[in-house]
């Protein structure tokens, strides 16, 4: 499988990384090379494997549903790029 | 700087008994590191120093050692690979999306340490997000191996995490915490004559190690002997409800394990690991190593994990999809070194198009790729199946056997530059260690030889789930039999 520069396009939005179109042909073969490359595992019969989600098996733990952890507004917001008051600022979103 | 100074040449082990005897303070071992680490910027081992926090922390231990009080690594100077966050010192890994970041919190991993007395020297280089094999995709640039190329060039000291095994290596800290997703902790140390170890999926808690891929993720020591990894090992494990994957085991005490007995122990040879173009002193040294277990009353058994080539196709799927969801978080939101833009989406492009290096955003993109309508179950649901194989081959050859033996990679430290134009290249540095990440079994690489070129060669033993303490011994008895003691010359010294 490979992909073109369309392709390429899609999934930079998709990941939400801007892309120059300068940037599309190299993207695209070196994606396509890696992807050539994982193109191996079709090889491999894998009809009625069960995909392995964990490594370790383990079912995941629950604990009491209550408060634990919180009430420190400024240790949260101490590395935010723009803040206002006690809350995360971005650019205008709404009209 | 001359040849290392006493107090900067000792093991774990030899400072943890030094100290206790009072043949010198954790203030004066800490100078000495401190000392070194500032005449050998030349090797780019570490992006933050902390030698003030460092004083600090070793005259506390002074006082405990004092009162009696100390803990198992009492004074003992450490670097940290700079994936841990630690509160109140830049962690960034290595990426400059994340700015200057400074947690308000410490990793689980990195308190316990503390909790047991160790000292802090500063943030480890690695490639940025763990994402590499070469130490070369870092914001900081690439560290240099201690150890040169025939005709005195640079050399990579291998990745993800190259600041923690050039530091072991260069002696700038009496070990390093690290980080192991593909092959990150095992191939450096082979690449620079150190001890490397990845425990088991779940023994060390993933909680403030900036995530890579979840699933494969797993913290471990570099140090200078396999009895120094086990008493670090010791400290970094625990059982923690933060991490959902933590498992709730004791830690056993791993020195305790080392008792230099592996009669009858079964040792599995993998026909698979003996691929094409395999250099004939890697599989002379593998030969050699199968020769030393056996001799000290192994039984040498010859095995099959017959996925094993198709370990890093879906590597290359499983962990960019995951990192491609982990890293969603960099949007420059709510840390890190925002773009402006023309409005929210196009900022979080702009940010993740300035802020990630060519491969991560590779991987980033392949991942995305993998997950997305259409492709979901060809790429990842396939991955997944045949990692499911990967691991069933090392459960049905751990019935002939106790532990396995391998080269850890397929070839000594290569050049700044050689590879890193060319990610195919680059990944098959893991061909050898990344199907223990993808079962989630232990595996240490012991510094057992040099090439033709005096440069360091790694074996690689791989133990069962959880069996660190029989690795360990392994591990041990190997390192004896080879007895490495190669030091690189000090080029690098102000």
């Amino acid at each position: 499988m490979s992909v073109d520069e369309n392709m390429v396009r899609r999934i930079a939005n998709l990941a939400r990384i801007g892309v120059d179109d300068a940037e599309l042909p190299g993207l695209a073969k070196e994606l396509s090379a890696i992807l050539g490359f994982v193109e191996q595992l079709s090889e491999v019969d894998t009809e009625a494997v069960q995909p392995l989600t964990s490594a370790v098996a383990t079912t995941m733990r629950l604990r009491v549903d209550e408060v634990t952890d919180g009430g420190y507004p400024q240790d949260v917001l101490a590395n935010a790029p723009d803040k206002d008051d006690d809350y995360f600022a971005v650019p205008k979103v709404v009209e | 700087m001359a040849e290392p100074t006493d107090l900067t040449r000792l093991t774990l082990a030899e400072a943890r008994d030094g100290l206790a005897k009072k043949e010198f303070s954790a203030t004066e071992l800490t100078q000495a590191h401190i000392d070194r680490v500032a005449a050998s910027d030349a090797l780019n081992a570490y992006v933050v120093k902390t030698p003030e926090k460092a004083l600090d922390m070793a005259g506390e231990s002074d006082a405990k050692i004092a009162a009696g009080e100390a803990g198992p690594l009492e004074g003992i100077p450490l670097g940290v690979k700079d994936l841990f966050c630690t509160k109140g010192v830049q962690t960034t890994a290595c990426s400059e999306i994340l700015g200057d970041f400074t947690p308000p919190y410490e990793s689980t991993v990195t308190a316990n340490l503390w909790r047991d007395g160790a000292v802090m020297l500063g943030k480890l280089n690695n490639d940025e997000f763990a994402m590499g094999s070469s130490n070369e995709t870092s914001r900081f640039g690439p560290v240099n191996n201690p150890y040169r190329g025939p005709q005195g060039e640079n050399l990579v000291p291998g990745g993800s995490s190259g600041g923690s095994s050039a530091a072991v290596a260069a002696r700038l800290g009496i070990a390093a915490t690290a980080t192991d997703t593909g092959g990150s902790i095992r191939q450096p140390a082979a690449f620079t004559g150190t001890v490397g170890l990845k425990p088991t999926y779940g023994r060390c808690s993933r909680w403030g190690i900036v995530a890579f891929a979840s699933s494969l993720d797993q913290a471990g020591p570099v140090t200078h002997t396999v009895r120094d990894a086990a008493i670090m090992l010791k400290s970094m494990a625990s059982f923690d409800p933060k991490d959902t994957t933590s498992v709730e085991r004791d830690v056993p005490d791993y020195e305790a394990a080392l008792t230099g007995d592996i009669k009858g122990l079964r040792v599995g040879i993998p026909a698979e690991y003996r691929v094409d173009n395999m250099p004939a002193e890697i599989e002379a040294l593998w030969q050699q190593g199968i020769d030393w277990l056996k001799a000290a009353g192994a039984e040498i058994v010859d095995v099959s994990l017959p996925h094993t080539k198709y370990a890093l196709p879906a590597y290359y799927i499983i962990a960019p999809a995951e990192a491609s969801s982990n890293l969603a978080r960099y949007d420059g939101v709510r840390y890190g070194a925002r773009q402006q833009g023309a409005d929210i989406d196009d900022m979080y492009a702009q940010t993740r198009a300035a802020g990630f290096g060519d491969e991560v955003k590779r991987r980033v993109l392949i991942g995305t790729y993998a997950l997305s309508a259409g492709y979901y179950d060809a790429y990842y649901v396939k991955a997944l199946q045949v990692r499911r194989l990967i691991a069933e081959d090392f459960t049905k050859a751990y019935e002939k056997c106790d532990v396995l033996l391998t080269p850890t990679t397929p070839s000594a430290a290569f050049a700044v530059g050689k590879n890193i134009e060319d990610p195919l290249e680059m990944y098959l540095n893991d061909v050898f260690t990344v199907t223990v990440n993808l079962a989630g079994l232990p595996g240490i690489s012991v510094p057992a030889g040099l090439d033709a070129n005096g440069l360091p060669l790694g074996l690689q033993l791989i133990g069962k789930a959880f069996g660190e303490e029989e690795l360990l011994r392994v591990g041990d008895v190997l390192e004896h039999a080879a007895g490495f003691t190669s030091r690189p010359d000090e080029w690098w010294s102000a």
